[in-house]
């Protein structure tokens, strides 16, 4: 069944605001037909959540304007605690909507490195921006979709060429200090053959909203042997409905890693998905969830294996409090013609309260003879014999939880690639779970 | 300062609803190393269990204290840091947390705040009894006894017991599955810890142990109750004859509690 829903923005609206962007031809085409199917195409389905009745659609103001900042000393200290003296160097602030801080070294611009947002990507490196923009999500795949094709106002477009190594992170803040705020954000990481490069982003709010919407949609290409470290920690406040879909296309004997904190306070559908297309392509994607409150979210990640000798994991760890509720789908999907294809995903899910809610829900769709394939979820609570074991040296059990539940979520966050990163996040963690 | 005493009285405790012990009772005191002994299931283990707090074990009559303190009235790790420690014959494993921030929380909960101790000298303290243990450096970074051998757990559980030098010990069944090099390894830390601030209670089903620790109490514990207490040559008549003259002299038949404890 399709049901038509009224949307607040309309044809005239989003060609204006193409137009306004200076944005080349292609892309206000494919924002119009976006906008167009967007109210009869189907919502996304995430498996075990009904999302029906969550408001992804109707918002009152698409754009925002936020001053930009000068220096990082303008920044909110939980902002500024992100950022390393490493990670400054290549930096790309967003502040709502408005790029609103952008370095990048002479070394990486010398070497053909692109590095900016994706607004400005549309108006100076169009043609390269065409080739990867909606193209490992496509526009036409279901109504947020095409809805975020057709409003994007955000995000950031990251280019490394041939055989450029780079050694350093490369870091994107996306801060939202504006409640009005309505974010549809979109992040292309393209690597080049032999090339490779560490991301990391956050999201942060620094104000409540009441009803805001994020639509976030991310595309990483990892070409021909490159290599891609992905980090995220997600922390957006409560008020927020985020629809965040991450995917990557891994190309012949490139690899993906993903090391996703998935921290939001509000109601998340969060979709991370690895297209392993190359022969010998690899993937490991890692993620790490806290819920908290009265939130419902539902996290899919799922590889799907195309390329003979590819190789994908997927580890989960999920602590939930409270009334929260959460749904951990993995899914591993191995293509005929996939031989010696490798699919392998472990889900763990750490219960703190009688109330919370939490569904680890394994799937393995094999359409191939040769290959191996493996999966390991679980529920549960703290072992008391555990706690009893810490408390038993004198640990009192605050603090025996406080052990027991980062060592549920280390193994996750010790993989993120930048020290202030990660910092953060054991930082929200133990503010969620406190 | 002299030790502490740890006085057991006319204990009952219950697992399930059945009742494993059926009145111990038991003195022990700085300086003082006490060796209880017995086959299995005649609820050795159970004394050590329910003296630490453990969740499944519930005392239904009788009391045991600490210094005159009421210790069943404590927590787990009000226990501990009243200066109970007990070694455990299966020690959990904790995934994500590493033996030296395990170490470090459990050395600062005894501190207490504003005395935590600093990084280096809880390094080079741990360091030093690593060492004197044999044990690999690159233990104090593995996660909390995973993927330990038998023998590394026994190993750290003495590392712990050094780190945090506690007034009383127990040790349970803390030489099962030990190859003789390890053993002489554990002993030789509990030998270390010996003097007149240190009482132990040492539970095994072997003499061999004690060849090593030589106790200065020994009793047999058989159907939840201490039935015989003696000096170490009691613990080598055992060795040399085995229970059975102990059961003859009592009259008893099935020396068990009806349940593996």
């Amino acid at each position: 069944m399709t049901t038509e829903t009224k949307l607040p923005f309309d044809k005239e609206y989003v060609a204006s605001f193409s137009k306004g962007k200076g944005e080349p031809a292609w892309l206000g085409d494919l924002r119009l037909k976006a906008i167009e199917n967007a109210e009869t195409l189907p919502m996304p389905r995430p498996d075990k959540t009904k999302i029906d009745k969550w408001n992804f659609t109707q918002f009152s103001s698409h754009t925002v304007e936020s001053q930009t900042f000068n220096s990082l000393d303008e920044l909110a200290p939980e902002v500024k605690a992100l950022i390393t003296e490493a990670s400054s160097k290549n930096l790309y602030i967003q502040r709502n909507q408005t790029s609103a801080f952008l370095s990048l070294t002479d070394d990486l611009k010398g070497k053909g490195v692109i590095f900016t947002d994706i607004l400005t990507a549309a108006r100076e490196h169009s043609d390269l921006l065409q080739k990867y923009f909606m193209t490992g999500v496509k526009a036409d795949e279901h109504r947020l979709a095409a809805l975020h094709a057709a409003l994007l106002n955000g995000g950031t477009f990251l280019y490394v060429p041939k055989n450029v190594e780079i050694s350093e992170p490369v870091q994107a803040v996306y801060v939202h200090d504006n409640a009005e705020a309505t974010l549809f954000n979109h992040v292309i990481v393209v690597a080049e053959d032999n090339s490779s490069v560490t991301y990391v982003e956050n999201y942060i709010s620094t104000v409540d909203s009441s009803d805001a919407i994020f639509n976030i949609v991310t595309e990483v290409f990892a070409n021909s042997n490159a290599r891609v470290q992905y980090g995220a920690v997600d922390n957006l406040a409560k008020g927020i409905t985020t629809y965040v879909n991450r995917r990557g296309v891994v190309g012949r004997d490139a690899r993906i890693e993903w090391a996703l904190g998935l921290m939001n306070d509000g109601n998340t559908i969060s979709e991370n998905t690895t297209n392993l297309v190359g022969d010998g392509s690899f993937t490991d994607t890692k993620t790490v969830v806290v819920g908290s409150g009265e939130q419902t979210q539902n996290f899919t990640t799922k590889v799907v294996h195309f390329g003979r000798n590819s190789e994908g994991f997927i580890l989960k760890h999920g602590v939930m409090k409270d009334s929260a509720s959460a749904i951990f789908n993995g899914i591993g999907k191995i293509e005929h013609g996939a031989s010696k294809a490798n699919a392998e995903q472990e889900s763990r899910v750490l219960m703190l309260s009688e109330k919370a809610r939490g569904d680890a829900n394994p799937i393995l769709l094999i359409d191939e003879d040769d290959v191996t394939a493996g999966h390991a979820a679980s529920v549960g609570r703290v072992d008391p014999v555990q706690l009893y074991y810490l408390m038993s040296r004198g640990i009192p059990q605050k603090e025996a939880e406080r052990l027991v539940i980062h060592g549920f979520l280390a193994p996750v966050v010790n993989q993120l690639p930048i020290e202030g990163v990660k910092n953060q996040l054991t930082e929200v963690i133990e503010r969620k779970v406190r | 300062m002299a030790g502490s005493t740890l006085t057991i009285k006319d204990l009952h405790v219950e697992i399930d609803g059945k009742e494993i012990l059926k009145g111990v009772n038991l003195e022990i005191k700085g300086g003082e190393i006490h060796a209880i002994m017995g086959p299995n299931g005649t609820g050795k283990s159970t004394l050590s269990s329910a003296i630490m707090g453990h969740p499944k074990y519930v005392v239904t009559s009788g009391s045991i204290t600490l210094d005159g303190k009421d210790v069943l009235e404590m927590e787990v790790d009000e226990r501990a840091r009243a200066g109970l420690f007990l070694a455990m014959q299966y020690p959990s494993e904790i995934n994500g947390v590493t033996n030296a921030d395990f170490l470090r929380s459990a050395l600062n909960s005894r501190l207490g705040e504003g005395n935590e101790i600093s990084l280096m000298k809880f390094i080079r303290k741990m360091d030093k009894q690593m060492d004197f243990l044999e044990m690999d450096q690159d233990m104090s970074q593995r996660y909390l006894n995973e993927g330990f051998s038998g023998g590394e757990k026994k190993r750290n559980e003495i590392l712990q017991l050094m780190m945090l030098q506690p007034r009383i010990a127990i040790l349970d069944e803390i030489d099962s599955g030990l190859d003789i090099d390890a053993l002489k390894v554990v002993s030789k830390g509990i030998n270390e810890m010996r003097g007149e601030d240190f009482g132990c209670l040492v539970i095994t089903h072997y003499q061999r142990l004690l060849n090593y620790i030589t106790p200065d109490f020994v009793h047999i514990m058989m159907q939840g109750r201490v039935v015989k207490s003696g000096g170490p040559e009691l613990a080598q008549r055992l060795e040399a004859e085995g229970y059975d003259w102990i059961k003859q002299e009592l009259g008893i038949e099935d020396e068990t509690v009806g349940q593996e404890a």
